[in-house]
């Protein structure tokens, strides 16, 4: 029996994965594009992330209170929270930028990090002030929509619910966005080449401050994206949240090679499944001596691995002396 | 004045002469000041529990402290928070020990943070009185200065697995719990007695996740239980059974006090209709008692009491009667109020009396089903099961 149920449930471990891959994806575009123009570590990333979520959150909770959340078509409430939570987590970031690390541009590296700390408690605390005051509340759920949480069953254990389509179509569309405007058009040349020598680019007439706030806008915009099916997907959010997302997604952004754009999408889809497998299988597959809560531990000591033997990450070849 | 340097000292001469003046006036006939400190996470997932136990215990100060205040002494009231977690609460303790004015303190919410800060009030023999912790070690290590009024997790857990077995009928239960010290130990009693039933465990698993369950419901929708049972609080719990019920798993839900609140119905709506949660402290509608109590808290907060308001509301009745029986005998000190707590017989809404190792004589259990989705309904959560049971002998 344990070798059917091992087989039968593999899919949905797939499925799970591949969503939580998805999810750790968008967010690593926001750490691997900063660290490709500036070369720092940009921590307070996990909070734009939960920004967007609370902006969704918010905007859903007031549609319910008004009572559209039945009228309005299901779709266009989504892309209504999409564009909303990607709008203002991409001014937030950029906002960030301005004030906390443009001052700090030619400060040793450690410098930026240490602010990027500092605006990570900052806008936590932000959050869960203005949530304690505006609702009264910690945690925010995400109002139910009937039709997301359909499902169609595949087998008698598999299935497929709306929303984890939606997650996949949107995470999807986001990425081959993403991947067109850096490689495609000309905003992404010129962030490409700010990337791999920022006096150089200057000198061929591109603004470097525009571009850089240009690339905290669109990462901010991609993890507040993250944000919003994160909250979708998974309902449940508070002020602190974002921080075991993000410190995942980031680990994910080193794993892809950082600075790499596809680098992080594939560091963020084999992170995504190695915790979803670690969290199905090593109980069944251990005889319950090992359990879910080991999920980390595996799929971490699975990065080490790697690391020790691609040190520049899965797709670290194709990264430029300075990119 | 020119001289900023002479003005600078004229003010402090003044403000001096101004603190002498009224510093022997206030202390004219007082015998001095006796707080009594509330430690419960005020701020955070679980804040919606432990502002309860705040304001059980100060409701019960401000008007029951009327006799103290007759005796000369000035009673304050003085809230922490202990954010949940172990080390603050330790933080705090000490605090709380280094200000010698304060007497008793009341709390915790968890016994993860309890165990470790009633060690720091063992020091100086600091009275604590828990509303809520139910893990047996909170007592069982047998401190003079350590009582509580609500049951006990080793009872709890069987009086949920006998509900399972007996009334659900379960054959099988799937067990997972938060790898805290109150959800994995009330999850192994479970577990245990389980087995003793003969209904089968397919699995136990901890988990310290609070999002993302999914990976985690795949194998147990595979499994495919009659019964899923959760041994930690609703701030983790209720994610979980959402999730669950909109992957498709059609099982029971079950756990124990820890999902006692009404953000359990906020977080997961319609997945926990119907769920059964056992209970070492009961509802204060239930509490015969508590009549008055539920009427004063709505007045004075303008919203119904959480689970263990009521609790905390008694044990801070026990306290005061405890500090006027050592305000009678004149000499106020740590050691003499945790000695008068024990000795404190109150019928008061949770129960009668301690035994020797500061659990209730009798505590009182229940198992109760969430009867409504809407949060303001979970105070007419149905009662299904009400058993009065005595600690049982020390296992050591």
């Amino acid at each position: 029996m344990d070798f059917e149920l091992l087989i039968g449930i593999l899919p949905q471990v797939l499925l799970d994965g591949i969503i939580l891959g998805f999810m750790y994806a968008l967010l690593a575009l926001g750490y691997t594009m900063v660290y490709g123009v500036l070369e720092f570590i940009n921590f307070a990333h996990s909070e734009i992330f939960i920004i967007g979520a609370f902006v969704g959150v918010e905007i859903l909770l007031s549609f319910k209170s008004a009572g559209w959340l039945d009228v309005l078509p299901w779709p266009l409430i989504l892309v209504i929270i999409m564009v909303a939570g990607m709008a203002v987590s991409g001014v937030v970031a950029m906002v960030i930028e301005r004030a906390a690390y443009r001052p700090l541009r030619h400060a040793p590296r450690l410098i930026p990090l240490i602010s990027a700390i500092g605006v990570s408690f900052f806008l936590q605390d932000v959050i869960r002030l203005f949530e304690s005051l505006w609702r009264n509340s910690f945690n925010l759920v995400y109002p139910t929509m009937d039709v997301l949480n359909h499902r169609f069953e595949l087998t008698e254990t598999i299935d497929v619910s709306v929303k984890s389509l939606v997650v996949i179509g949107a995470a999807l569309l986001m990425l081959w966005s993403l991947h067109t405007l850096v490689n495609r058009t000309k905003v992404g040349k010129a962030m490409r080449a700010v990337a791999e020598d920022q006096a150089a680019a200057s000198l061929m007439g591109i603004n470097v401050n525009r571009i850089i706030s240009l690339t905290f806008l669109i990462g901010g915009a991609m993890g507040g994206g993250a944000g919003v099916l994160f909250g979708v997907q998974y309902s449940l959010i508070n002020p602190y949240t974002g921080f075991i997302p993000g410190l995942k997604a980031f680990t994910a952004a080193v794993l892809g090679g950082i600075g790499n754009v596809p680098g992080a999408m594939l560091g963020g889809l084999v992170l995504g499944l190695l915790e979803a497998f670690a969290a199905s299988y090593l109980s069944l597959l251990t005889g319950g001596a090992f359990g879910a809560e080991y999920k980390d531990i595996f799929a971490f000591s699975i990065l080490i691995l790697i690391l020790i033997f691609r040190p520049k990450g899965l797709l670290g070849e194709i990264v430029r002396e300075r990119a | 004045m020119r001289n900023p340097r002479l003005r600078l000292v004229i003010a402090s001469i003044a403000a001096l002469a101004l603190v002498l003046s009224l510093a022997p006036a206030s202390d004219a006939q007082s015998k001095g000041t006796v707080k009594i400190a509330s430690q419960s996470p005020l701020s955070g997932g679980q804040a919606v529990l432990g502002e309860g136990i705040k304001l059980g215990t100060q409701l019960a100060v401000e008007k029951l402290k009327g006799n103290l205040e007759k005796m000369g002494y000035k009673v304050e009231f003085v809230p922490f928070d202990d954010q949940a977690k172990p080390d603050v609460g330790v933080a705090n303790a000490k605090n709380i020990i280094a200000d010698k004015d304060i007497m008793v303190v009341i709390g915790h919410l968890n016994s993860g943070v309890a165990i470790p800060s009633s060690e720091v009030y063992k020091e100086t023999n600091l009275a604590m009185i828990s509303p809520a912790n139910t893990n047996p070690v909170v007592t069982d290590r047998n401190y003079g200065n350590v009582s509580r009024v609500c049951g006990r997790d080793d009872v709890q857990g069987v009086v949920g697995a006998e509900f399972a077995h007996g009334t659900l009928k379960v054959k099988s239960v799937y067990i997972v719990h938060d790898k805290t010290q109150y959800g994995q130990s009330i999850a192994e009693f479970f577990k245990a007695d389980s087995e003793k039933k003969g209904v089968k465990v397919l699995g136990f698993e901890g988990t310290e996740e609070k999002s993302n369950f999914d990976p985690l419901l795949t194998p147990i929708k595979a499994k495919n239980p009659d019964l899923i049972y959760f041994g930690g609080i609703y701030d983790q719990g209720a994610p979980f059974f959402k999730q669950a019920r909109e992957k498709g798993i059609k099982s029971k839900f079950m756990g124990p006090d820890g999902m006692d609140s009404s953000d359990l119905t906020k977080i997961a709506g319609k997945a926990v209709v119907g769920m059964n949660y056992t209970s070492a402290a009961g509802p204060a509608s239930a509490l015969p008692k508590a009549k008055a109590f539920v009427e004063d808290f709505k007045k004075k907060f303008g919203k119904n009491p959480e689970p263990y308001a009521a609790e905390s509301y008694d044990a801070t009745r026990i306290a005061i009667m405890a500090l006027e029986d050592v305000a009678k005998s004149g000499k106020m000190s740590r050691e003499s109020v945790s000695t008068a707590v024990r000795k404190v017989k109150l019928a008061g809404i949770t129960g009668d009396g301690f035994d020797s190792k500061g659990d209730r004589l009798k505590a009182q259990y229940f198992v109760l089903t969430v009867v409504s989705d809407n949060p303001e309904k979970w105070g007419d959560n149905k009662i299904v099961k009400q058993l009065t049971i005595a600690p049982p002998a020390a296992a050591k």
